[in-house]
Order: C-alpha cells, then sequence, then structure tokens
C-alpha cells in the first residue's frame, strides 16, 4: 500500500487501464472456405490477414489456420510455392515460414464448429486446437462465397448465421472467449453477423445484404483475380501497423469506403461492452502480452535428479541383435500352409446313400424293393 | 562463441565415438562428470547426381544418432541433437520403427535410374510397433493424429478403410529379432499434397534448422518448381557396434529432388548450386561431426563430359544399388572448401552430350483398362532387363473398397506364359471397413514383361460420401514391388563400415544381391457420380407438378360457383336510379 502514495496521478490512470483492458493471450481462426483454382484470392486473402497477424506478434501456436484448397503448389501456378496478392508478382503472402492446420479436405462446417467450440476429439493435435480461456481476443476471420444468412464451404455444404451465433453462444458460456472480433469478406456480408447475441462480439463484413463483394485485380501471369477488394485495402491498412501503434477500431471501420469497395461495408458494435474507439487493432491482430507482477514467493519443486547412465554393459547383454531379412524367400513360401482342398473322408457317400436307403426301406416296408431295382 | 563451444563438444563426441570402436564400455571421463556425456551425433551430406536426360538429382540425407532407450519407465528428459517432438512420439506410441514420406511428382525410373531412397506419389506411412502394445489399431489411429499436426498434413484421414497390414513385404530395415507381422502397419494417402506448410516443420526438426550447414539449400521456391520433390522421415534402431549388442536410436531425415532443365528456363547445360537452390553454402552445421558434399563423377572419369569447379582432390568410392560408383567429394567442415569468398558455389558445366545411361535392372508401370464407369481392369507391368538371371519380385498392392475386384479373374503371364506366384495372399475388401491386400511372390524370368492383371467393377458411393470435387477422380495408392536384384558388384554386407548415408540405407545380408523398392504410378479411376443438382431440381420440379395438378383438383372440389350479375355500365344505372324514383322496376 505504502508503493502507490508515491506515485503520481498519471500513473494510476495507466495501472487502471492496464487491468481493464482485460486480455492476456490473442488468437486467430482465418478460414478460407472456397476449393478449385479460379477462387485464388480467397486463399490469398486469408493468407495476407495470416501474414499481418504474425507479424505483429501472434506465434503459429496460437493461430488455426484453415484453407480449403491449395493454391501454392497447385499445378496451374505458374510459380510453385508462391501465393500473390499485387499484381506483378509484388508481393508473396504465402512465405517461407507459413504452417496451416487444415487443409483440402478437412475444412469442413463440422470442423470449423469443432474448433471454435472445443469438442474435438481426444487424439487430436494441439495445433489443430483453440486452446482459449476466458482472458483471450480471438480473431475470426472467413472468407469465401456466401449469400443471405450462409456461407458455403467447398461447394459442397453451407454454415449459417445461425449456426454460427450459436457456436458464438457456446463459447461465451464455456467462457471461451474475452473478446471476439468477427470479419467476414464474401457476398452478402453482414447477413452473417445479424443474428449473433452473445455479449463482447464485434463484428465486420465487406457487404450488405443484397450487395455483391468485388474482386481487386488479376493478374495476367496467374491469370485469376489476386484479391478481394475489401481485404485488399484492409492489408494496405494493416501494413502501417506496427505492434506499439495506437490506432482504433474506428479506423478500421473507415477501411475501404464505397467509392474503392463498390459494396458498402458494414460493422456492429452494439453487443461490445467497451467503447470502439478505445479498442486498438493490435488489441486482436497483435500479440501485445500483458505481464502480471507478483510479489508472492513460489516453491520450486524437488530438483529433476540426472538419471545416472547405466555403464555400457557389453559383457552382460547376452542377446545380438541383427538386421531383418528385407525379402527371406524361402520363409516367406513357407508361411502358409499349402491350401489343400478338402474332401470328404473314405466312403462317406457311400455310407450316406445306404443310411437313406436304409430308413426308408425300414419305414415303409421291404415291398417296394422292387421300384428301385 | 558459438563456433568455440561446438568444438567442444565434437571433440568429446569423437572421443566418445573412439572409445566405442575401440570397444570400451566405461564413458570417458573427458567432460567433468557432472555435465552428461552426449551420447547423439548428427552428419549430414548431399549427394548431386546429374542425369542422363540433362536434369539432376539432389538428395539430402540428414542423420541423427543417438543411444537412448525410450521405452524405460522414466522419460527421457533431455533432448539435444534429436527433436523432442519425435523423442516423445517414440515413447509415447512404442513406436519400433517409423517411416514416413511425402512426395509430389512421381519418379521416372526408365529415365533417372533407381533412387537412393523410393517413394510413392502422395503421402506413405508404415510403423512397426514394440511387442508391448496391446491394441495396435488404436495406436496407429493415435498417432496419424498425432503426426498430422507434426508435419501439418491431413494424415488424420489414415483410417481403416486405407491401412493394410502387409504379410510378407515392409520387413523392418532397423534392428529386430522377432518379425510378427501384426504388429507392422501401412497406409498410403495419394491425394497428398506436399507444399511449404510440410516442410517448415521438417526443417525445424534439423538440429541446426535451416540456418547453417546443408540445410540453408532448402528454398521452398526452387525446390517445389522440380519434376519430383520427396521428403521423408525414417526413425529405427541400428547397431551400435560391430557386436551388434547395444542399439542406438537413427534419425534420417532424407529430402531428394530432381530439377528439370528446361523448367528451370535454361538453354545450356550447366548446373550449379546457386541455379538450383538459389543459395550457396557458407558453412557447414556447428553440430555436425560430418557434412559433405558429393558429385558423381562415374560417367566422367577424365573429365571428358563435363567439369567441376572448384575443383577437388578427395574422391571416394562406394558401391550403391549394385554399383560402384566414383564421387567427387568436398569435406564443408574444412575451411579451405569455402576458398577466398567464403562461400561454395559448386558448378558443373557439360563439354559433351554423349553416353548413355545404364538401364535398370527392374522396372514397373500400371494402368486402368477398360472403357465405361461399370468395370475396368488393372493391369501391372514388371520388366526384368537382366539378360540371363531371374529374380524374385513381391508385390503389395492395396486398392479401396470402392473398387471391388474380381479375384478369379487374376491372371500372371510372363512371355505369354502364365507364371504362377510361388505366395499369394489375399485380404478381400469390407464395404467401409477395409481395403482389398494382394501380396504375391513371382519370379521374374530373364529379360521378360510379367504382367498381372485383375478385373473389378466399380461401386456406387452414398451421396454423403463423395468429396466435394468428385469428377476430378478416385485415386489407387502405388503398388510396392520389393525385390532382392542381382547386383553387378559385390555388395558390403558389414553395416558398421564407415560409409558415406546414402549407400547405408537398406541393409545387406548377401553379396550377390541387393534389396531395392519400387512404386509404379497410382490410378486415377472414375466412379459413377450422380448429379448432385438432383435434389434441388426433382424438389422444384414435384412441388410445380403438385400446386398445379393437386391445387386446380382441390380448386375444382371445394369451391363453390355462383353466378354473379356484371356490373352494369354508367347509363344503365342512371336509368335505373331515375326508375326507381318514378316507381317502375328496374332494367
Amino acid at each position: 500500500m505504502l508503493c502507490y502514495t508515491s506515485l503520481d496521478i498519471l500513473d494510476i490512470q495507466w495501472i487502471w487501464q492496464f487491468f481493464s483492458s482485460g486480455h492476456t493471450n490473442n488468437w486467430a481462426v482465418l478460414v478460407c472456405t472456397s476449393r478449385f483454382w479460379f477462387n485464388y484470392r480467397h486463399v490469398a486473402n486469408t493468407l495476407s490477414v495470416y501474414r499481418s497477424v504474425k507479424r505483429l506478434g501472434i506465434p503459429d501456436s496460437h493461430i488455426v489456420l484453415m484453407l480449403a484448397d491449395d493454391m501454392a503448389c497447385n499445378h496451374r501456378n505458374p510459380k510453385p510455392a508462391t501465393v500473390f496478392s499485387h499484381k506483378n508478382m509484388e508481393l508473396n503472402v504465402y512465405g517461407d515460414d507459413v504452417e496451416v492446420d487444415y487443409r483440402g479436405y478437412e475444412v469442413t462446417v463440422e470442423n470449423f464448429l469443432r474448433v471454435l467450440t472445443g469438442r474435438l476429439p481426444p487424439s487430436t493435435p494441439r495445433s489443430k486446437r483453440l486452446l482459449s480461456d476466458d482472458r483471450s481476443n480471438i480473431l475470426i476471420y472467413l472468407t469465401g462465397h456466401g449469400g443471405n444468412g450462409f456461407l458455403k464451404f467447398q461447394d459442397s455444404e453451407e454454415i449459417s448465421n445461425v449456426e454460427l451465433a450459436d457456436a458464438f453462444e457456446q463459447m461465451w458460456q464455456k467462457r471461451r472467449y474475452n473478446e471476439l472480433l468477427f470479419i467476414i469478406d464474401t457476398c452478402q456480408g453482414a447477413s452473417m453477423y445479424e443474428r449473433f447475441y452473445s455479449p463482447n462480439i464485434m463484428a465486420l463484413a465487406s457487404s450488405q445484404v443484397g450487395e455483391d463483394s468485388l474482386s481487386h485485380q488479376p493478374d495476367l501471369a496467374i491469370g485469376v483475380h489476386l484479391m478481394d477488394r475489401y481485404t485488399f485495402y484492409m492489408l494496405e491498412f494493416l501494413e502501417d501497423i506496427h505492434p506499439a501503434s495506437k490506432t482504433n477500431m474506428n479506423d478500421l471501420f473507415k477501411v475501404c469506403p464505397k467509392s474503392q469497395c463498390v459494396s458498402t461495408p458494414g460493422h456492429r458494435t452494439d453487443l461490445f461492452l467497451r467503447d470502439p474507439g478505445s479498442v486498438l487493432i493490435t488489441d486482436f491482430f497483435g500479440s501485445v502480452r500483458k505481464v502480471e507482477l507478483t510479489m508472492d514467493a513460489i516453491n520450486l519443486t524437488d530438483p529433476i535428479k540426472q538419471m545416472e547412465e547405466d555403464p555400457v554393459n557389453g559383457e552382460e547383454q547376452k542377446e545380438v541383435y541383427s538386421y531383418a531379412d528385407q525379402l527371406p524367400v524361402s520363409e516367406i513360401i513357407h508361411q502358409k500352409p499349402k491350401q489343400k482342398d478338402w474332401h470328404p473322408p473314405d466312403g462317406f457317400i457311400l455310407g450316406l446313400w445306404t443310411l437313406i436307403l436304409l430308413v426308408f426301406f425300414k419305414t415303409y416296408g421291404i415291398k417296394h424293393l422292387k421300384h428301385i431295382f | 562463441m558459438l563456433r568455440w563451444e561446438a568444438t567442444e563438444v565434437k571433440e568429446a563426441a569423437t572421443v566418445d565415438a573412439a572409445a566405442d570402436i575401440q570397444g570400451t564400455s566405461a564413458p570417458e571421463t573427458v567432460v567433468p562428470s557432472s555435465v552428461p556425456q552426449p551420447k547423439d551425433d548428427f552428419q549430414e551430406e548431399l549427394v548431386i547426381r546429374p542425369l542422363h536426360s540433362g536434369d539432376i538429382y539432389a538428395s539430402f540425407q540428414f542423420r541423427t544418432l543417438w543411444d537412448t532407450d525410450f521405452m524405460r519407465e522414466n522419460k527421457v528428459s533431455h533432448y539435444r541433437l534429436f527433436p523432442k517432438s519425435l523423442g516423445q512420439v517414440i515413447s509415447k506410441f512404442s513406436v519400433r520403427e517409423l517411416h514416413i514420406s511425402f512426395t509430389q511428382g512421381y519418379w521416372r525410373t526408365m529415365q533417372w535410374g533407381q533412387p537412393f531412397i523410393p517413394s510413392p506419389p502422395g503421402a506413405e506411412l508404415w510403423v512397426w510397433f514394440q511387442d508391448s502394445v496391446t491394441d495396435v489399431d488404436a495406436t496407429w489411429k493415435e498417432l496419424t493424429n498425432v503426426l498430422s499436426g507434426i508435419f501439418c498434413a491431413s494424415l488424420n484421414f489414415i483410417d481403416s478403410t486405407n491401412t493394410v497390414q502387409p504379410s510378407a513385404s515392409f520387413k523392418p530395415l532397423g534392428l529386430g529379432n522377432v518379425t510378427d507381422h501384426s504388429f507392422l502397419r501401412y497406409a498410403t494417402l495419394p491425394r497428398e499434397i506436399v507444399c511449404t506448410e510440410n516442410l517448415t516443420p521438417w526443417k525445424k526438426l534439423l538440429p541446426c534448422g535451416s540456418k547453417a550447414g546443408l540445410a540453408v539449400l532448402l528454398k521452398s521456391e526452387k525446390l517445389f518448381h522440380s519434376s519430383f520433390h520427396s521428403q521423408a522421415v525414417h526413425i529405427r534402431s541400428v547397431c551400435q557396434d560391430w557386436q551388434c549388442k547395444t542399439t542406438s536410436w537413427e534419425l534420417r531425415q532424407t529430402l531428394n529432388s530432381v530439377f528439370d532443365l528446361h523448367n528451370s528456363g535454361q538453354t545450356k547445360r550447366e548446373w550449379s548450386l546457386f541455379k538450383m537452390f538459389s543459395r550457396t553454402l557458407t558453412e557447414a552445421c556447428p553440430l555436425a561431426s560430418s557434412s559433405k558434399l558429393y558429385i558423381d563423377i562415374t560417367d566422367n572419369p577424365q573429365g571428358e563430359q563435363f567439369e567441376l569447379s572448384p575443383a577437388t582432390s578427395l574422391l571416394s568410392q562406394a558401391v550403391v544399388l549394385g554399383d560402384r560408383r566414383t564421387f567427387s567429394v568436398y569435406d564443408l567442415t574444412q575451411e579451405t572448401t569455402f576458398g577466398t569468398v567464403r562461400s561454395l558455389n559448386l558448378l558443373i558445366r557439360w563439354k559433351s552430350n554423349e553416353g548413355e545411361m545404364l538401364r535398370p535392372l527392374l522396372h514397373a508401370e500400371r494402368y486402368v483398362a477398360g472403357y465405361g464407369l461399370q468395370t475396368g481392369e488393372i493391369h501391372t507391368l514388371m520388366y526384368n532387363n537382366h539378360p540371363y538371371r531371374s529374380f524374385p519380385v513381391l508385390l503389395l498392392d492395396s486398392v479401396p473398397w470402392y473398387l471391388r475386384l474380381y479375384i478369379h479373374t487374376l491372371s500372371v503371364t510372363s512371355k505369354g506364359k502364365d507364371n504362377k506366384p510361388s505366395y499369394i495372399h489375399y485380404e478381400p475388401s469390407k464395404d467401409r471397413v477395409k481395403p482389398h491386400l494382394l501380396e504375391m511372390l513371382i519370379q521374374l524370368p530373364p529379360n521378360s514383361v510379367t504382367e498381372v492383371t485383375v478385373q473389378f467393377e466399380r461401386a456406387l458411393l452414398k451421396w454423403t460420401e463423395y468429396p466435394p470435387d468428385p469428377n476430378h477422380g478416385f485415386y489407387v495408392g502405388s503398388s510396392v514391388i520389393s525385390s532382392l536384384v542381382p547386383s553387378t558388384v559385390a555388395m558390403h554386407t558389414n553395416s558398421t563400415r564407415e560409409r558415406p548415408l546414402f549407400s547405408s540405407f537398406f541393409p545387406c545380408k548377401e553379396e550377390s544381391s541387393y534389396f531395392v523398392r519400387i512404386y509404379t504410378e497410382p490410378l486415377l479411376v472414375n466412379l459413377p457420380t450422380p448429379d448432385f443438382s438432383m435434389p434441388y431440381n426433382v424438389i422444384c420440379l414435384t412441388c410445380t407438378v403438385v400446386a398445379v395438378g393437386y391445387g386446380s383438383l382441390y380448386n375444382l372440389l371445394t369451391r363453390s360457383f355462383q353466378i354473379e350479375e356484371p356490373n352494369p355500365g354508367l347509363a344503365k344505372r342512371i336509368a335505373n336510379v331515375i326508375r326507381r324514383m318514378r316507381g317502375v322496376p328496374p332494367l
């Protein structure tokens, strides 16, 4: 208590702000739901957000990246192991250090909802789990083809806005997030956040209901559109952010006005408790670690005893090891006993007929014998 | 600072190795006894072999040896060169041997010869478990899930529908006296893609990562722009010394690539490290006890075909794949290798284009014959190109359940005559549970083509079982052909002699033949696919018919009709008003 009196007002305000923002770790779930080469731009969208998020400090262990198809090593890609976001191949968002957690056919509605709610089979590895707690800020980014109230996964199934809202409610009830930022870049994206009802969710979409989100620019060498407009301008905005910047969410809402995007981006902040002007971009996109100081003493456990290496006891080991024969022909041939065809025991048929005749004559009498012979 | 520490460790390691060779039992006490004696060793090598078509084959091998026991009760907690993630996998799942490979492209044996480490297209995983495992299938399932997280691949799609238990192939490559095949599992995913996301965790398993040594050359943009790329991890136990009473664990990470001359945009036939990898070598990995670069110059004894620069005086001969090959060696642990520029950019310039490739003795092809979407026939051809020797091959075929094989149509013919296999093992498939397994031991007559044919019928899947892109087709994994091929030179059977890594992968038991495993092409088969827009169309049509047909009938039956006077015109209405006022009946 004595230490407080020596601080001045500004320090006290800073300390209170420190304790009021609430989150201690950051997670990101980035999903691209489209398959096939002409949907290159959706993979580029997701990878550009991945790149920004990694650059601002969130490590791979805290990012769940789901890409429904492989564009980088696709045989149609004239530059393998690259995914470009700007034409003339200026920026390779795929990079050299990428870890995709769910890829190809694994990106399904079921897996996505299981990742969000944490209901995964016990043998799922850590890199495929969203191990968030009640002090985590989570960024969820979805891109693909969508419509009024649904998002299409891989051309074969859809997720509806009701399912998504219910998943977020499950997350809230299990205390799996502190604050959640939901960004969606699809056609009619605003319909996906209409049904949210859990607290502490802020949502952004690239277009309103009834509008299409458009793609930005094609590259003539690659032959497809490289990015969607909303994410392109968002990437340009994020490139100016660094881990210590104080830009807040109101600036993110202004990204891509109608003149640049053709569609009208929308946002929803009514479920969010804090004022968007006080929410920093790095609260969701970066991983600014907050340190809690403690004055308690902690007892260390007993030191790990170094295992005494047994002296190499060559004399005691009687067993000599050897390499197995790779193709032991004679052993293989004699492995299976030769299948002989099964014949019934000798005289079996004869005995069977004799029995039948005997029973017949016993029942009906010997006088029928003349009908047989 | 790092170099000084590494030197001390290296000395201790070499002293330890020397002590082992001499056969002493007590560990050397060069290092004070409070620091545990490092019993692990790391070697790296790169073999470059120019191919006759102008392409070039580069094969990286990184080997970590560790003398420890993963199977004891107290968990191993101090990891140095051996990666912790793999060590934990070995001890948790009681793994005796693990082989996993990711390949993009198909190895063309007739143009490129035999590879040092063969691998099929897609992902392949085969594991031998220890005898102590009680439920092998459950352990296998958990192991595939864990490996899918380590390598960022969708290995969790390996389940009972694509796992088989070979009865004679895939004998353990490491030590072991018991070979009960119920502890072996083999699975392949032909559709699996390899990309940078698989290379990144693979590189992270190396002691030096991709920061020093040969691994700096592994840049994804060049590696995946190749005709063939394969990366693999092999874990097994090996003998420590010639007596073979103690074992140590060996982890080999191999990466094979074939770079195409025309694909990389070159006109002249000239290769350099920079052209292949867009990097040059600057130093060896400080944790490596040996770091070497081998160039195959067997076809170039006097330098008449191509010239190497910078020149090197170190030569080495090795017997590999049944042939004695000569190699120029660059030792990266020596400072002089890097010259005054402190970087090694090897340049190979061709002068003439003559020379013929030695025809590989064993070669196989596979294709699907037939037409339509109902039936078909799988043909597997095996070529024995030896002029007078015949040798046995073991053919392993694992066909998914949705291709229903008719085994009574199985025929094996060589040179037009029937060739009866001396061993056949067939496990029929069960719909949606397990695939077909066919293993045959066939003796291939000299200089002949052996054809194995079997007819099949395509199944119609349930509509939820189709992948999102069913019109691409369904893959059938490669056949595996294991064989003991006669060798032209005597193979070395002593396994602990000092020899380069690439020649010591498959253990050799006899001198006159060497073991080889080749993979055929995977097959792409179209299954009859329904029209997926059908339910929507049916609903629309049915609703329209119901609305129009039933609706009209309903209206006819339930509505009552009344006759209604039409509304009279304006003139008539005025006339009616006047008539009413006059008291006269209206019109």
